[in-house]
């Protein structure tokens, strides 16, 4: 049993495209791709909080989808293209997002933001203009556990507006 | 919060993926979206040798019509039920089901085969097999075979899928013109645990139901056909007595188990208001 176990410790190699850059690194099959990003690559952005799917603060972008890091592991993502709240933060597609969660407290430790920020991406992403109570159900997978979720709620929304109204400004003759 | 040691097959076919599983002296578990084989394997609930990763199985995707019935390959993520036109033109219960199941990141990665294979008494989709009168495709080793909802669900988280065997694809007969749904459920907060949940279809001719298929999720230790209360409504028109007696009839259809947190007869009182609700919704619509 013991050269059983010994096998499956066994590291093995992955290779994905993280951020936009190709990176390969040694995981055990057990590892999970949050503590892949966090250990192995030290993308400590991306927070491992309950490790078995319910609060929401390893989410990652896998392939263009929110997923939760913490579900599966590292090396079911060999292949995959990984976008993690760094490389978010560093294109700039989520600086009006950020902008907003900072200008109207959204945060108050922090630990649960950069699940909001990509779950808030995605949310916007599918919907232009989502109601509150489709951005309460879309971030129903998020724990915070400081603000009372109110000021998440309107900081997403002020976003929503704000990119409604730039998008119908440019839409629009002259 | 760590699972166990494990080794790793990708497979890429499903011969190749059962072939693994028995190498591995059946030892082994299939993984697919993994949303609730994870957290087990976290918690060590499970602790298998293999983990046979089958999301690479091009055969497992796909929606397809395939003459009277919707071919829904297991693969399907909870995602593409809420996008899927397919979907939304045939098997729209899956579609109304959908929203209510967990969180949208869990929708981006958890399947249709998965959750039916899993058979959690308190998932939306396994329940939806029933009323949909869907059949569950099941490869072992003795080729592919069809097994009726009805027949599929045997105890708490036991199927008719044997060891060492994979949910394919989910067939569903294609819904009709003539046909309604109505889904519902009640819960603490969206995408927990229902404390109830149901779902219907219904065959209907001149504001008449000539038949209806009536699921409850959340009830026991499987998904549950109210078959008393069907029988209530079958052949009727639905009125305001008619729900009444759908809803005494649930007595007959559900025993809810003891539980810590909803007492048996409080979750009977919720099954029969969603259950009047949801007949009200139903006698508007035939």
């Amino acid at each position: 049993m013991s050269s059983e176990i010994d096998d499956a410790e066994e590291a093995v190699r992955v290779r994905f495209t993280v951020n936009g850059r190709k990176v390969a690194c040694e995981v055990a099959p057990r590892d999970t791709l949050v503590d892949c990003l966090r250990n192995a690559l030290e993308l400590t952005g991306t927070h491992a909080g309950c490790e078995m799917g319910a609060c929401g603060a390893c989410l990652v972008q896998l392939d263009g989808r929110a997923v939760h890091g913490c579900l599966m592991f590292a090396v079911q993502a060999d292949g995959a293209r990984i976008d993690t709240i760094e490389g978010l933060s560093e294109s700039g597609a989520i600086a009006d997002l950020q902008a907003e969660f900072h200008r109207r407290n959204a945060l108050q430790c922090g630990f649960c933001t950069p699940g909001m920020l990509i779950n808030a991406h995605e949310l916007l992403s599918r919907l232009t203009e989502p109601s509150r109570a489709a951005i309460r159900d879309a971030l129903s997978g998020n724990f915070c556990r400081c603000t009372g979720y109110e000021a998440i709620v309107d900081a997403i929304a002020a976003v929503a507006d704000a990119r409604a109204a730039k998008a119908s400004q440019e839409g629009s003759p002259g | 919060m760590k699972a166990r040691a494990f080794s790793y097959h990708r497979a890429h076919s499903v011969d190749d993926a059962r072939e693994a599983h028995a190498r591995s002296g059946d030892d082994a578990r299939y993984i697919a979206g993994g949303q609730s084989l994870v957290p087990a394997l976290a918690l060590r609930l499970q602790a298998p040798r293999i983990l046979i990763d089958i999301n690479h199985i091009e055969e497992l995707r796909g929606v397809r019509c395939d003459g009277e019935w919707l071919r829904i390959g297991a693969l399907t993520r909870h995602c593409e039920m809420l996008t899927d036109p397919l979907i939304a033109e045939f098997a729209p219960l899956l579609r109304a089901a959908a929203p209510f199941v967990a969180h949208p990141a869990i929708r981006n990665r958890g399947t249709l085969g998965g959750s039916v294979a899993l058979a959690d008494p308190a998932s939306e989709f396994p329940a939806m097999m029933l009323a949909l009168d869907a059949e569950i495709e099941i490869a072992g080793t003795s080729g592919r075979r069809r097994v009726r909802a009805d027949d599929f669900f045997i105890d708490l988280f036991e199927t008719a899928v044997g060891p060492g065997e994979i949910v394919t694809a989910i067939l569903v007969p294609r819904f009709r013109c003539n046909q309604r749904i109505c889904f519902d459920e009640l819960a603490r907060r969206r995408g927990d645990y229902a404390l109830v949940g149901c779902g219907m279809l219904a065959t209907c001719k001149d504001g008449l139901v000539e038949t209806i298929r009536i699921a409850f999720f959340s009830v026991g230790n499987v998904p549950t056909r109210a078959r008393s209360a069907e029988a209530v409504v079958s052949g009727a028109r639905i009125d305001a007595d008619r729900i009444v007696a759908a809803q005494a009839a649930l007595d007959r259809d559900l025993a809810p188990p003891e539980s810590d947190e909803v007492p048996p007869a409080m979750r009977l009182h919720l099954a029969r208001v969603l259950l009047g609700r949801l007949l009200a919704r139903m006698s508007e619509a035939a």
